[in-house]
């Protein structure tokens, strides 16, 4: 049916725009920029931010990350100090994990995924702590020694080239997974989220797309966890632990789900928050990191990002009571 | 016999002890508009489950084209050509009409696994989306979200849906319910002009549209093929009439 460009072509430039890049995304990465200029001492904290907002658009699944964190760090010790390569390594180790436990999440409901899932990062911790003689266990992988990125930049102590790298590695993952979201494929997965059985009507294979993109997913947490074992030198059994995924929780309650810079949001919000509140009481920061949380939960993450729209509600419905009563008053 | 689009054998569905279809053997010629009727429960429903692989069957076999499909996992069957629409409406809420268009499309043509090139820059199936949008008068409303949109859009959306897949065999599960008589002749027009070598199963209850689409019928009956003939015939056959359509005689 081969049909000519329809006049009506111009009323659904909605759709036609809606891969353009929008003013708030260059502000996004200029700011992420502009955060190493400006405050260069922090560039350690910058890159724990960048790593939190590359594993919170993952799945957030702790598995993945120490997966990705262990096969980096062992690379760089045992096979070879690249950084580029033992990216690559990690991404694929975390990769297969996702492609191996795939079926286990592809059946039953929310909570058994949940429970599923939270299962297996116990279990690759156990295993880890066990098998000490490779993982140095409780205190850690020592002895990696990390090679000059390109050959040519260090990763020093003050940890610029580690953000600089970091951030760019999120930024071009981030360019993928933007990519995926407006492709056919993205479609496809939002199609299959929102109704599953008319999704399989159309002819799409929801479970080979459930198992791809679960796949892609271990792949992007297991780059979050190796930049932080190439960026500091270091894995331990920290990385496989529960609070890995808990903070992702944190950082999508606070940063909202379903669109990409959610993440990023929350985990700027949620790392900063936490710096500032454990600098300014050393003891309690916790509670008041909590109380935070359970104020944006309570409120609700839409009226806290944007309180115009309260305020605009509020006005509309003033100025209706007022005109029904001019019209009462006739 | 060769003519056959879809044809079952011995089709039998069980729900632990309850009988939902009973042994049906049924035939929808190629080009066929054949209507399948009966009263509430007869099971009209768990037979379309089953010929499009939303149930696995008890017994018997599914034929498309041919092809023995009874295994076969739902997204295949789509893809070989056997489309059905829904009752009750399966859309993408969070969508506007034009990306569940374009992305059918997409997904037809075989490029629903693309994940690079964008949805919208796929001009040939935007372009054939748009098309599709004004022939089923959904052009106005193409970027507004489908959640938003009235009944009766819905519903032809749901149509459109299933046009758009390009079906050699179609079934249609009571395509008007719910449609106010003015907007139901539009769904009915669309239908009309289905291209002939598509074969068409139309599952209903409004008897006027029945008689006005079919040219064929089968009366199901408490899960088992009560009687097959033409319109007419079945319009004549007093144990129909006994059985169903006695009920509308008595208005």
């Amino acid at each position: 049916m081969a049909t000519a460009p329809p006049a009506s072509r111009i009323s659904t430039t909605r759709f036609l725009r809606s891969t353009r890049i929008r003013s708030y995304e260059i502000v996004v990465w200029a700011l992420a920029v502009a955060a190493l200029v400006v405050f260069p001492a922090h560039a350690p904290l910058w890159n724990e931010i960048a790593i939190l907002a590359l594993f919170a658009v993952s799945l957030g699944h702790a598995a993945f990350f120490g997966t990705g964190c262990y096969a980096a760090a062992l690379f760089a010790k045992h096979v070879m100090p690249d950084p580029l390569v033992g990216l690559a390594v990690a991404a694929i180790a975390a990769g297969l994990l996702g492609l191996i436990t795939s079926p286990l999440v592809l059946r039953g409901s929310d909570l058994t995924r949940l429970m599923v899932t939270l299962g297996v990062a116990l279990i690759l911790f156990e295993l880890a702590n066990r098998y000490s003689e490779i993982t140095g266990g409780a205190d850690g992988l020592q002895g990696v020694v990390m090679g000059p990125l390109l050959g040519l930049f260090k990763f020093g102590l003050d940890g610029r080239v580690g953000y600089s790298y970091s951030l760019i590695v999120l930024f071009l993952l981030f360019v993928l997974a933007r990519r995926i979201v407006n492709s056919p494929f993205g479609y496809g997965l939002r199609a299959i989220r929102d109704n599953r059985l008319r999704a399989t009507a159309i002819g799409i294979n929801a479970n080979a797309r459930l198992a791809a993109v679960y796949t892609l997913a271990g792949a992007y947490g297991g780059v979050a966890g190796a930049l932080l074992a190439q960026t500091t030198a270091f894995a331990s059994l920290d990385v496989l632990d529960f609070h890995r995924s808990a903070d992702v929780m944190l950082v999508l309650v606070v940063g909202g789900i379903g669109y990409l810079y959610g993440g990023l949001l929350g985990a700027v919000v949620f790392t900063v928050l936490r710096d500032q509140l454990s600098a300014l009481s050393p003891e309690y920061w916790q509670f008041w990191l909590g109380l935070v949380l359970v104020i944006v939960v309570l409120v609700g993450h839409e009226r806290l990002a944007r309180p115009w729209h309260r305020l605009a509600d509020w006005f509309e419905r003033r100025a209706e009571a007022s005109r029904a009563g001019v019209e009462a008053s006739r | 016999m060769t003519l056959a689009a879809l044809r079952t054998h011995g089709l039998c569905k069980q729900f632990g002890g309850i009988t939902a279809t009973q042994d049906v053997s049924i035939t929808i010629a190629r080009g066929a508009r054949h209507a399948l009727i009966g009263p509430n429960g007869a099971g009209k429903t768990t037979l379309v489950n089953l010929l499009t692989g939303v149930l696995q069957p008890s017994a018997g076999r599914i034929e498309l084209e041919g092809e023995d499909i009874t295994g076969m996992p739902a997204h295949q069957r789509v893809r070989r050509g056997l489309v059905r629409t829904f009752q009750i409406n399966q859309l993408f809420a969070a969508f506007t009409p034009i990306e569940t268009m374009s992305l059918v499309i997409a997904q037809r043509e075989g490029q629903g696994a693309d994940c690079f090139r964008a949805l919208c820059r796929h001009a040939g199936a935007v372009d054939e989306a748009i098309a599709l949008l004004e022939r089923f008068h959904l052009a106005a409303d193409m970027d507004v979200r489908t959640s938003m949109l009235p009944y009766g859009k819905r519903r032809l959306l749901e149509i459109a849906i299933a046009v758009a897949s390009r079906p050699r065999v179609l079934l249609l599960d009571e395509p008007v319910a719910g449609v106010p008589v003015g907007e139901s002749k539009e769904i009915l027009d669309t239908l009309s002009a289905l291209p002939s070598d598509v074969s068409v199963l139309l599952i209903e209850h409004d008897m006027d549209l029945v008689f006005r689409f079919a040219t064929r019928m089968s009366v199901l009956v408490n899960g088992a093929l009560f009687v097959e003939g033409t319109t007419n015939e079945i319009a004549r056959n007093p144990e129909v009439k006994a059985v169903y359509l006695g009920e509308a005689s008595h208005a």
